[in-house]
């Protein structure tokens, strides 16, 4: 007989180790929110009854892990990520394929992530920075206990938050569930468990990370996108608005006939800013996965 | 025996695949005010006071599929007793969806039936 939520939630892990761990994480939240409520009602509306005995009634209803587990692995193939990858076979030709970048949803997903980590990357990782730094400051009071408690608790909230960016833009399957310290232990208890959790440190590590390359991503893709714009428009730009490019030195027009290189390059420039937002979209949702989601 | 049991077990797992959504959905349109899971969970378990048709653990994959094809939507509140608790709501596509599937459902149930009636006469 399973003796309290905790047993429980290791053993629908075990039924579920080799699948996603987003999916794993979903599946505990879920599974750790129903008990504990269903726990507390329970035991409220009949004082005096044994904890083991209402769990086990409990779990009867809610199922044993393995079929709790055989209920998420037949319904998750139904919940796709946010982007799917076309599976179809590409019978288009090369032109239109490098073009074809344009059109892809995951492309234009990963180049607004790109920019939009400018604004998390101020956002999130400047709270990890200045808020763990007052905070950490502040242990060496004792107030500083409870406040670095919070801090690391909002650090959690932020990476769900994150997750879900990451997930829509990027993709890349992340949890959609919290996962909540368990109840029926002291508060003590909860801290250390908090504090000692390496997912709280993980998902500070990536905050504070998020900051230097919201800055490189965002600078970085408004970049190649600003210069793939002035280089097809510049026959326009230099010849009837006359505004010169500068290519050359201060001031100075690109020769006529170069101009259809410069054109041509910003042609080429801007469906591979959306490849390399593409790759690089990839390898960021494979980091924050490894980051962000409960081992 | 126990083959049996299996067969009426799978037969009734696989009723419950496509008729669980239409259920939550059902729900959560008569329901007056957001409802969390284990309040969902109970609501059925009074209409179904015999054997239940499914295990409750089950029916948060559902409420999570039916969110994503914005048919539910859904917001966490604090609680005073226990964990945070997501409070779903039937979108206004899940109502025009539920009409839907309401009618293919009384189509399934009327054919469903005048077939096993017809075996019963012969």
């Amino acid at each position: 007989m399973i003796e309290d939520v905790h047993e429980y939630l290791e053993k629908l892990k075990m039924e579920l180790k080799d699948c996603d761990p987003a999916l794993i994480q979903d599946a505990l939240s879920d599974a750790e929110t129903h008990l504990q409520t269903a726990l507390e009602e329970e035991l409220a509306g009949s004082p005096g009854a044994s904890r083991p005995e209402i769990l086990s009634h409990i779990i009867e209803k809610y199922g044993a892990p393995q079929e709790v587990a055989a209920a998420y692995l037949t319904i998750e193939p139904h919940i796709s990520p946010s982007f799917k990858a076309p599976s179809r076979r590409d019978k288009r030709s090369f032109l239109g394929k490098f073009f074809g970048v344009l059109t892809e949803s995951r492309a234009w997903g990963a180049f607004f992530y790109m920019l939009l980590a400018f604004f998390t990357g101020i956002i999130f990782g400047g709270w990890a920075i200045l808020g763990g730094i007052v905070s950490a400051g502040s242990l060496l009071f004792i107030i500083g206990l409870p406040l670095f408690g919070l801090f690391l608790l909002s650090i959690r909230g932020i990476a769900l938050l994150e997750g879900r960016i990451v997930e829509a833009l990027l993709g890349v399957r992340m949890p959609r569930r919290a996962l909540f310290l368990q109840k029926g232990f002291s508060w003590s208890d909860r801290y250390i468990a908090l504090v000692k959790d390496k997912y709280s440190w993980r998902a500070l590590l990536y905050t504070i990370l998020l900051f230097p390359l919201g800055f490189i991503y965002s600078i970085f893709f408004s970049l190649l996108f600003f210069l793939s714009l002035v280089f097809i428009t510049s026959p326009v730009l230099e010849l009837v608005l006359r505004v010169p490019l500068d290519l050359f030195g201060d001031n100075v027009f690109t020769p006529v006939w170069f101009l259809p290189v410069v054109f041509l390059a910003g042609l080429v420039l801007f469906p591979a800013t959306f490849y390399l937002a593409k790759f690089l979209g990839k390898i960021h949702g494979g980091f924050a996965k490894s980051m962000l989601v409960r081992k | 025996m126990a083959e049996t049991t299996d067969a009426n077990k799978k037969f009734q797992k696989e009723l419950n695949s496509g008729t669980a959504a239409l259920v939550l959905l059902s729900i959560l349109a008569r329901a007056d005010e957001p409802m969390y899971g284990y309040r969902i969970a109970k609501l059925m378990e009074v209409n179904d006071e015999s054997v239940p048709m499914m295990k409750q653990g089950a029916l948060y994959p559902v409420l999570r599929s039916l969110e994503g094809g914005g048919l539910l939507e859904s917001h966490v509140d604090p609680s005073v007793s226990g964990p945070p608790r997501r409070y779903y709501k039937i979108t206004e596509t899940g109502l025009q969806v539920l009409k839907d599937w309401t009618a293919i459902w009384d189509r399934t149930k009327v054919f469903v039936d005048a077939i096993l009636r017809g075996k019963d006469d012969d």
